[in-house]
């Protein structure tokens, strides 16, 4: 069942299933993808910020971004069995 | 409206540098084109224009343009939208390019080609420059450049941009008539999305048998420390705090040559022009006033060759992760930190950069701090005042205690800039509006000694440009000031206390005497306005005209550690943390907001915060005793 990125424990392997961008700010379902997140891609969360664990830092295919809680709120992803 | 803007190209065909963020793109471009590089703004804008002469191995002349990088052809800053515009066509004063160099990363192809498959739809001719292909390699990526050559339909080239590898082969492929034919490009791409293009770039690695993941496993290891929530700022602090050391130490000798040729400049000029108006303008007014400010040149590229190898080496993101929760706790984003960071440059690129934040309040919020940073037009003044009233010693063990000095000023900058964003979120309405970070953490890399050194060259010059423009106009003209009206005969006083400019500082010493400054200051601050080291050549040029003997020569520090209290000294050092910017950035500050509003907005809580941090210093040392 898909999660949010936000929810997944550092070093948790998944991949991404698909996005849902905040009523707030529709254009960063675009940002996202165009950086990367898009169906199919491998993501893991590599570090948290402290306190509040966020932002986080987040491998995308063979990238490294920084994202907001928010952001990784978006991004629906499937754990790896 | 095209051919109005045709006469300005020259110099053979234009070729342009098209990239993702981090590809090596740069230095690519100062490895084919060398030291042939011309820096200017793209018409409009403040954004960076890089442009250089490439010679093929036949001996064509070609022109390449090192556009900004860029993750789609959708723009989503201002950047990256004129990247998108040049290679449209639509750039104002800019020609579409006739070739692509199109960089990717080759250990990380899962991203870059999907660039190079939307750069193909463009019908432009196109080579893709294989970067990083040695990194690649060893993290165990064999790319073979004539399958991916197949697999894209346009040239490859594998370039390993940090030693030059690979350059020759791009110049020897520029040669090729039928790249410019646009022969390699094949039939005409149909029109698809990141996800369409995604799939193509998927099916084209599995085919090359490069679908798997490249390990980072250095970079991570460095991450694990430095992004470590204990340790992580605490080596930001410390690497920060050993930056203003080393601006002061290291910068001793080379200071105390330029003050010795400023110094013997001035008793050779003195010596061989007669008596008169003339030598006064040449030893009181350039020489004393010029050199007062080259000798801050040392500390300038120490400043610099910090800042440029933090970022090559990829830190800087990394900083500005760490620092994300404490600007959001004043109700900014991460994303503000590299406008502010550009700020330590300038403020006026910072304010340009505040383009890339999304959100308009935020925007704002960051264009009217980031003044406040401490921008490198104040360090001369800074180092000028610490130099003569700070001591010379170390505290703490080994710490100088000049160095301590300047770190907490560049603090004080960066305490005030987020005091002012928290009082300014209690007034404007952030309403829970979503801010975006989304910003790359690139692989580590070893700063490459030649790409800060042709950015330390850049800076270097951008500094002598305005020493020998606006710097020394202001000079000139503030010595005229500062020498006519000529004194009645039969003055007793310099003659300086008898010109305009004296009269200007002793009026406006009724409004400054509260917080410690003299009339000589004050003649200082009026120039200071327009560009803030000009304080310093116009203490200079005011104290020279001020000597009545024959010491006019002498150096500024020693002179004005003997005349000014150390509680002016310090209220000067926090008037300047302070202090309303200069009107370059008054201007860009009008532009960016579309009134004279905002910049007047600025400028009043910029005087008011100054007056009233420098009038609590003032009070306070005196009354203590200093």
């Amino acid at each position: 069942m898909p999660v949010s990125l936000d929810t997944l424990g550092v070093l948790q392997s998944a991949h991404v299933v698909a996005l849902a961008a905040p009523a707030g700010a529709p254009e960063w379902a675009q940002w996202l993808t165009e950086i990367g997140f898009l169906p199919g891609e491998p993501v893991v969360v590599l570090a948290r910020g402290r306190p509040g664990g966020d932002p986080l830092v987040v491998r995308i295919g063979d990238s490294t971004f920084a994202l907001r809680r928010a952001e990784a709120l978006c991004i629906q992803v499937e754990v790896a069995t | 409206m095209n051919e109005a803007v045709i006469h300005v190209h020259r110099g053979g065909p234009l070729v342009a540098l098209v990239g993702n963020p981090n590809c090596g793109k740069t230095a690519l471009f100062n490895r084919l084109t060398g030291s042939h590089q011309k820096v200017a703004n793209y018409a409009g804008v403040t954004i960076e224009r890089k442009e250089g002469k490439l010679t093929t191995v036949a001996g064509k002349a070609l022109r390449l343009l090192d556009l900004p990088g860029a993750y789609s052809l959708h723009p989503r800053s201002p950047d990256e939208a004129i990247t998108v515009n040049v290679l449209n066509g639509r750039a104002e004063g800019e020609k579409r390019p006739d070739a692509i160099v199109c960089v990717v990363d080759a250990t990380n192809l899962r991203r870059h080609l999907r660039l190079v498959l939307a750069v193909k739809r463009l019908g432009i001719p196109c080579i893709v420059a294989l970067n990083m292909a040695d990194l690649a390699e060893r993290a165990g990526v064999k790319v073979e450049a004539a399958a991916l050559a197949r697999e894209l339909g346009v040239p490859v080239v594998r370039t390993v941009a940090v030693e030059g590898h690979g350059a020759d082969d791009l110049r020897g492929v520029l040669d090729a008539p039928e790249l410019w034919r646009g022969e390699g490009n094949g039939a005409a791409a149909p029109e698809s999305d990141a996800r369409g293009d995604h799939e193509a770039v998927r099916g084209i690695l599995n085919r090359l048998g490069l679908d798997h993941a490249v390990p980072h496993t250095v970079s991570d290891r460095i991450d694990r420390v430095v992004l470590h929530p204990v340790a992580g700022p605490l080596i930001l602090a410390v690497l920060l705090f050993f930056m203003f050391q080393a601006v002061f130490a290291w910068a001793e000798a080379p200071m105390s040559w330029i003050e010795s040729a400023t110094a013997w400049l001035g008793r050779l000029a003195g010596g061989l022009l007669p008596e008169g108006a003339l030598r006064s303008l040449v030893v009181d007014g350039l020489i004393a006033g010029v050199g007062g400010v080259v000798v801050f040149l040392p500390q300038i590229i120490i400043l610099f060759l910090f800042i440029l190898t933090l970022e090559e080496s990829g830190y800087l993101p990394r900083a500005a992760f760490l620092l994300d929760r404490l600007m959001g706790g004043v109700g900014l984003s991460g994303r503000s930190f590299i406008p502010l960071l550009s700020s330590f440059a300038c403020a006026i690129p910072g304010i340009m950069a505040a383009r890339t934040i999304a959100n308009p309040r935020d925007r704002l919020v960051t264009i009217m701090i980031a003044p406040l940073m401490t921008c490198s037009a104040r360090l001369p003044v800074y180092a000028l005042l610490i130099g003569a009233f700070i001591p010379k010693r170390q505290v703490l063990g080994g710490v100088e205690l000049q160095g301590l000095v300047l770190f907490g000023l560049y603090v004080a900058g960066i305490v005030g800039a987020l005091a002012v964003a928290w009082v300014l979120k209690r007034f404007t309405s952030a309403r829970g509006q979503a801010r975006a970070l989304m910003m790359e953490l690139p692989t580590y890399h070893w700063p490459r000694v030649r790409n800060v050194a042709i950015g330390l060259w850049q800076r270097v010059m951008i500094f002598v440009r305005r020493v020998g423009g606006i710097i020394l106009a202001l000079t000139v003209l503030l010595w005229f000031l500062s020498s006519f009206p000529a004194p009645p005969a039969g003055a007793t006083g310099a003659p300086i206390e008898y010109s305009l400019a004296g009269m200007i500082g002793r009026g406006l010493a009724v409004i400054f005497e509260p917080i410690g400054f003299n009339w000589q200051i004050c003649i200082a601050l009026v120039p200071g306005l327009a560009a803030r080291e000009v304080a310093v050549s116009a203490l200079g040029t005011v104290y020279a005209l001020s000597a009545t003997g024959d010491d006019t020569a002498r150096a500024l520090t020693p002179l004005i550690a003997q005349t000014w209290s150390f509680a002016t000294a310090l209220s000067l050092l926090v008037w300047y943390v302070f202090a309303p910017m200069c009107l370059a950035t008054l201007a860009t500050l009008k532009r960016e907001t579309g009134g004279w509003k905002m910049p007047l907005v600025a400028a009043g809580y910029l005087f008011g915060l100054a007056y009233l941090a420098s009038l609590i210093t003032y009070r306070t040392v005196l009354w203590i005793g200093g």
